[in-house]
């Protein structure tokens, strides 16, 4: 167990913004936790299972997440739901609702934001839903005010009855920094479900007296925001210029300028307007750092202050000292050129997907059949857009796969008449959101061939449980959904249900061109394990016998890290034609025994090394 | 080192113990009495992508990235990897590079070309580099994980706080959770230590 699930108040530790949530929400009381794992969220439910007195729990996605801390709510417990950014859209529905409700025991929904794209398919300011749902949101800055900010929701939810946004972003919840506890657990009383249904049936009848409470608790949380100690001024002797700031900006402006006075806005919504402008008075001109929309500006400049912001800062991607410089310096009348540095020149590296990977099976068929629309979703197979793949064609949102690929059959273009409609899918982002839109396909008569990946995991984000991997969150053993049974409840005709082994490649190309054919909805479900987790079995390393290699390069387009060009030779056939021969090699310590590329390889050049002879050596003085 | 702040990045591809080894200098440096900031994007790190790892540490640390030009030491897991960092590092700064190539498919495959000569680059671009194949020395010693201990003792001389702390820390490490390894890997400590110079 971490260490620092025993570590009493009063210790010093250096602990990620996602590891001080999770000690927050277990000193505050926190009864219920529910998440859907997603970048740079994930950590924070997993070092909450850490904790024995939380009940915690891998929920199906964020919807249901914050359904079920809404429910714990309810019952009086304080309860938390953790997501990343895009992980709110989904939760909104509930969480909008739910805002004109109010809640019972404390509420907190702590959001991550991946500013800079480092792992997702879009940037999103989540501070957006504070306005747009009436809630109140903390922006803590780095590791200690995510412990604070996340201890202080809880009474803050409870005492106006609203849910409590805490907004992180990457730089918060993947950097590591000093934390000193001042607690211990403090259990919380649970009252249990108080029955009043004007207040929790949310009929219009019931909802619409409730809009004018609502707005009244934003009146009454921008005067909490007024004299909160999480908003705070620090002095400073160059009065040209006084940031307003929040999140991790602030860090940045705290580098950058450290003479100029800076207001940190820790709840930084409603906005605490008096004391801004206040502030405002006391300096030349105030420039608003934020990350990534300019909604306190906008809100700043409707309230008649004249503020500087993303007039001359970025609206997109993370602010860094390096880009407040040239954007602030000349307001300053300080000419600022950017240093010229030599720009690395250097090849990139983009993600891969590993070896033994049981995305690679699937991907090699795709990539040798034509005619296919190939429509994508979120996770690793997502890399099969990438070389030398090149199979697929979209990728927009979590189990947008099947409902895109059946709009596109029945959206179908002239040049499309002939094309193969495909959807690629893997386990838990079909259990996500993903099996409403075979459910529709079926329904309203589609015709499209889907492909599940089950590696049995939540690969991309570090290899997290769901309901069809037969564990929990804690690795306990939990009930395991049946793929083929579902598909077959939500319609897809037994004979059209298809397991498959992905690393028979024959079998997997055969399959895919057949069930492309069949003019009605089909499922081809794979069976092996992502080859990062436990459930993956490690064998015996292969190797190329170079006499054998006849340089075809088959091995090659699989995608194996562990395969590549030994060398390469141009030869000249007899007709007079060239041709680019491709010899490869396998890297023993990569290679892990799968057998996917022997598959691959007509002169059976590929083999498992004969085991090597052992010599006894005697010692006999030894 | 400006207002008394040390700037480390630490690079390398995933799977090489680059975090880690940035760990260890974090925590090495708290126990120190410094204020302390590490961070990484390394989102898809683990399917063979860029890791770059930035350790921050002195009286007070505010942000904690570093700026390009502002790291004080670049420890590099990978030639290649150790080259596309230069321009994190001051013209003051020491680069600690270890000699491996690890070229990814899209080279393989002749998209793109893995630098000629990556160790011949760094040791022109006028910084102090020092370079040297960490996996012979870990192979020496019969451990090929050892490269990670290594390429910490290389740069163990050239920090603000003596070498013996940093190896104290990884040493304690292992006898805590790996007592098996904690003497190999205080071999190994003093192996790169010996090779950092």
């Amino acid at each position: 167990m971490n260490a620092v699930v025993h570590a009493q108040a009063e210790s010093r530790h250096l602990l990620s913004g996602n590891e001080a949530v999770a000690r927050a929400a277990w000193e505050a009381g926190v009864r219920v936790a529910a998440a859907y794992p997603g970048t740079p969220a994930t950590e924070i439910l997993e070092n909450i299972a850490l904790y024995p007195d939380i009940y915690s729990e891998w929920s199906v996605n964020e919807k249901v997440s914050v359904e079920v801390a809404i429910g714990a709510s309810l019952a009086g417990s304080r309860a938390l739901a953790a997501m990343k950014h895009v992980g709110m859209n989904v939760a909104s529905d509930a969480l909008m609702t739910q805002s004109l409700a109010g809640v019972a025991g404390g509420l907190v929904i702590v959001v991550a934001d991946d500013v800079g794209l480092s792992s997702s398919q879009n940037e999103q300011d989540s501070r957006y839903w504070g306005r747009f749902g009436h809630m109140p949101v903390l922006e803590p800055a780095d590791s200690q005010e995510a412990y604070e900010m996340v201890k202080q929701a809880f009474p803050l939810s409870e005492e106006y009855e609203t849910p409590v946004i805490v907004r992180m972003t990457t730089r918060v919840c993947h950097v590591k920094a000093m934390v000193t506890f001042s607690g211990e657990r403090i259990a919380h009383h649970a009252p249990g479900f108080q029955k009043n249904p004007q207040r929790w049936v949310m009929t219009p009848a019931n909802a619409k007296p409730r809009l004018p409470l609502m707005h009244e608790r934003d009146r009454m949380l921008r005067t909490v925001s007024e004299r909160s100690g999480l908003n705070e001024v620090f002095k400073g002797s160059d009065r040209r210029i006084g940031f307003v700031t929040s999140g991790p900006a602030f860090m940045h402006v705290r580098e950058t300028f450290p003479n100029a006075p800076v207001f940190k806005l820790g709840f930084s919504h409603p906005a605490p307007l008096d004391r801004i402008r206040a502030f405002a008075g006391d300096v030349d001109t105030v420039a608003v750092v934020e990350e990534t929309e300019p909604l306190l500006e906008t809100e700043l400049r409707a309230a008649g202050l004249n503020v500087r912001g993303k007039d001359v800062l970025p609206r997109f991607g993370e602010l860094a000292p390096s880009v407040l410089r040239p954007a602030i310096k000349p307001l300053l009348g300080e000419p600022y050129e950017i240093p010229a540095r030599s720009q690395s020149s250097v090849f990139p590296r983009p993600p891969t997907m590993c070896a033994s990977c049981p995305h690679l099976g699937p991907y090699f068929a795709l990539s040798h059949i034509r005619n296919l629309n190939i429509i994508g979703d979120i996770g690793c197979y997502t890399l099969g857009a990438g070389h030398p793949w090149n199979a697929l064609d979209t990728c927009t949102c979590m189990g947008a796969s099947l409902s895109m690929a059946h709009g596109m059959d029945k959206g179908r273009g002239e040049s499309d008449e002939k094309k193969h409609i495909v959807a690629v899918i893997g386990d838990s982002t079909f259990l996500h959101m993903g099996m409403q839109g075979l459910l529709n396909m079926i329904y309203n008569r589609g015709n499209v061939t889907v492909l599940l990946l089950d590696n049995r995991s939540v690969g991309m984000t570090g290899g997290q449980e769901n309901p069809g991997t037969g564990q929990d969150l804690h690795g306990l053993p939990a009930p395991r959904v049946d793929f083929a049974k579902l598909a077959e409840a939500l319609g897809v005709r037994p004979e059209r249900i298809r397991m498959v082994d992905p690393y028979e490649l024959p079998t997997m190309v055969k399959l895919v061109r057949e069930e492309t054919k069949m003019e009605e909805p089909s499922i081809i479900i794979t069976n092996r394990p992502c080859s990062l987790t436990d459930r993956f079995e490690r064998l015996k390393s292969y190797e190329v016998l170079e006499d054998k290699c006849t340089g075809c390069g088959n091995c090659i387009d699989l995608g194996c890290p562990a395969i590549s060009v030994s060398r390469r030779e141009t030869v000249t056939a007899k007709s007079g034609k060239t041709k680019e021969l491709v010899f490869a090699r396998i890297d023993a310590n990569t290679c892990t025994g799968c057998h996917m590329c022997v598959e691959t390889c007509a002169p059976e050049a590929i083999v498992q090394p004969p085991p090597a002879t052992r010599t006894i050596r005697i010692h006999p003085h030894d | 080192m400006t207002d008394g702040i040390t700037n480390i990045l630490v690079v390398g591809i995933g799977g090489q113990g680059v975090m880690t080894a940035a760990e260890m200098l974090a925590r090495t440096a708290l126990d120190q009495g410094y204020d302390v900031k590490k961070t990484e994007v390394a989102g898809m790190a683990q399917r063979g992508g860029v890791v770059s790892s930035h350790v921050r540490f002195g009286p007070k640390v505010y942000s904690p990235q570093i700026d390009p030009g502002e790291a004080d030491l670049l420890i590099g897991f990978e030639a290649a990897e150790g080259l596309r960092w230069l321009p994190y590092l001051r013209p003051s700064g020491v680069a600690m590079v270890n000699t491996l190539r690890l070229t990814p498919p899209i080279v393989s495959a002749g998209l793109y070309d893995y630098p000629a000569d990556p160790i011949a680059e760094l040791a022109s671009a006028g910084i102090e580099v020092h370079t040297f194949d960490a996996g012979a020395i870990a192979d020496e010693l019969g451990n090929s994980k050892l490269v990670n201990t290594i390429m910490l003792g290389a740069i163990s001389d050239y920090l603000p706080f003596p070498s013996e702390v940093l190896k104290a820390c990884i040493v304690e490490g292992f006898r805590a959770y790996k007592p098996k390894l904690a003497e190999i890997n205080a071999q190994a400590f003093d192996a790169g230590r010996a090779a950092g110079h």
